[in-house]
């Protein structure tokens, strides 16, 4: 039995034991350009996945890569997003401040990439994953965070607290709080 | 109901006259730079020029008594030139005695679109000169999902285009060069989740002239970077927000290779594409007229003294109430 998830960039089979991850070739983009841009994102992914369970997170472990696949292990659980709480979020902003520490911005934070398995939150989809220490870059991933509380919960102010409180113990730096408050102020993300 | 519509936010003096079915006059006149990119106080001199030869000649085209009201782009552009559209606009509406409605230009670029290709609730992917974006109405208002971090595709594409000694318009050259390119220059591929870059991509396309690549080739695969690049942020824009449909609109939304590329997009997720006709994807005075009847239509009118110009007036700030 085999589940399919088709996102924007990557189609997502989930088999008993693993999950492959694929990236299938764009018809739109001659094929010079779409398979160095497949091969790249793929190996940066597996790549980032390794970095950040090196840092102490809990991801996938990486079962194999092909030039356009990413085989991993299958995380059974629950999608975070279905048993969201206080105490969770806050274990997700300790998560964060790792990954920042060790200079991954995530990219696409949401409580619907991660999963939470015996008592463990895993963090998946690396697809938007990239390096970086620039003030900007985590607080635009911490902003991308809290919208998607934003959408998805009533209590979404508690579990902002909650999540930045977390991300402050466990070594998430000030100025990136600061920073996070200028971005929330720009245009483009005022809430009415 | 009949609306007249002045444009000119940046290169483009143009009145357009609606009304709720067809468009019943269009007049332009384009700014054309003598060298260079666009100086916005030399624009803003071309448009108070022209602005009385143009609605000269649509007057010619229409009765001003058959007017209902008068709308004006109000913003997002270049400071001078928007002066002379408002300026002009207030005239106009003093002197037939009749409501004035400030459009935002991003908003009527969206708003002909679905007008004249009945699309309902699309992703909109604006490419213009000074914007990129990518847009959706949530709930009351239209949101911008992803833009340029930098400059816009319509710029990075002249500018291209100047480098390699090509005459104004840069777009329409780049595009007959492309299709006679033969070999694809690796070019620097900027997506970060729903925004793009294309400053790089400029820079590096700039250096393949520098080192004899042949023109042709600079072009294709200038195109075909970036518009992949576009096309990669609009299905990303549309798988996350659950839409099946995709408008192209704005100026540089007139180059058929960028076209067939969002179409085979779409055809591939099953989603329909869509584009208005020529005339109206380009800034044009009958898309501010068009949104200024449906907002007037919806209660909106804008008093002189709330006329001023809104030179960095976002999509969002807009409240749709159709
Ligand atoms: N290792 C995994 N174990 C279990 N489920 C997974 C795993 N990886 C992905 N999934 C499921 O597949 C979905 C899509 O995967 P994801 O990597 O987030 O792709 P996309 O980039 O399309 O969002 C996830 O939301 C999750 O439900
Ligand atoms: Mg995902």
């Amino acid at each position: 039995m085999v589940e399919v998830y088709r996102g924007g960039e990557a189609e997502v089979r989930i088999y008993e034991d693993f999950v492959e991850k694929i990236r299938r070739r764009k018809r739109y983009r001659i094929r010079e350009l779409d398979e160095e841009i497949r091969k790249k994102r793929t190996r940066a992914e597996a790549r980032i996945i390794s970095q950040a369970r090196k840092a102490g997170v809990a991801t996938p472990i990486i079962l194999d890569v092909e030039n356009d696949k990413i085989v991993m292990e299958r995380i059974r659980g629950d999608e975070l997003k279905d048993v969201m709480n206080e105490e969770l979020c806050r274990e997700v902003g300790k998560i964060v401040a790792k990954l920042h520490s060790a200079g991954i911005i995530h990219g696409d934070l949401t409580p619907r990439n991660m999963i939470y398995s015996e008592g463990k939150i895993y963090v998946i989809d690396f697809g938007l994953a990239f390096h970086s220490h620039e003030v900007e870059a985590k607080g635009v991933d911490l902003h991308v965070f809290i919208e998607s509380l934003k959408a998805a919960y009533d209590n979404w102010e508690r579990l902002k607290e909650a999540f930045l409180q977390g991300y402050l113990e466990s070594g998430g730096s000030e100025e990136v709080l600061e920073r996070l408050k200028e971005i929330e102020q720009r245009g483009r993300y005022i809430e009415r | 109901m009949i609306a007249l519509g002045i444009e000119g936010t940046a290169w483009n003096l143009s009145v357009g006259v609606v009304n709720e079915k067809e468009v019943l006059v269009l007049e332009n006149s384009p700014y054309i730079p003598p060298s260079g990119g666009i100086h916005p106080r030399e624009a803003a001199q071309h448009h108070s020029e022209e602005i009385g030869k143009v609605l000269k000649k649509v007057f010619s085209k229409i009765d001003p008594e058959k007017i209902d009201l008068i709308a004006f782009s109000q913003g997002p552009g270049l400071g001078p030139c928007l002066r002379i559209v408002a300026t002009a606009a207030r005239t106009l509406a003093l002197k037939l005695e009749k409501p004035l409605v400030g459009v935002n230009h991003c908003l009527a670029h969206v708003e002909v679109g679905k007008w004249t290709t009945k699309a309902k609730n699309p992703v909109a992917v604006y490419v213009s000169g000074g914007n990129t974006q990518i847009i959706a109405k949530r709930g009351k208002r239209y949101r911008v999902f992803g833009e340029t971090l930098d400059i816009g595709l319509g710029n990075a594409i002249d500018k291209l285009a100047r480098y390699m000694g090509l005459p104004h318009p840069g777009g329409p050259r780049i595009e007959e060069l492309a299709k006679m390119g033969r070999r694809y220059l690796k070019l620097p591929y900027v997506v970060k989740g729903m925004d793009l870059s294309f400053s790089g991509v400029v820079t590096a396309a700039q250096k393949y002239y520098d080192a004899g690549e042949k023109k042709e080739d600079i072009a294709y695969s200038f195109q075909e970077t970036t518009f992949s690049m576009v096309a990669e942020v609009s299905e990303r824009a549309m798988a996350f927000l659950e839409l099946d449909e995709l408008l192209l609109v704005g100026g540089v939304g007139a180059n058929k290779r960028l076209q067939e590329i969002l179409r085979i997009m779409c055809e591939d997720r099953g989603a329909k594409f869509y584009a208005p006709p020529k005339e109206l994807m380009g800034d044009n005075g009958a898309m501010i007229a068009y949104t200024g009847l449906l907002m007037y239509k919806h209660g909106y009118e804008t008093k002189i003294e709330d006329s001023r110009v809104l030179p960095n007036f976002r999509i969002d700030e807009v409240e749709i109430r159709w």
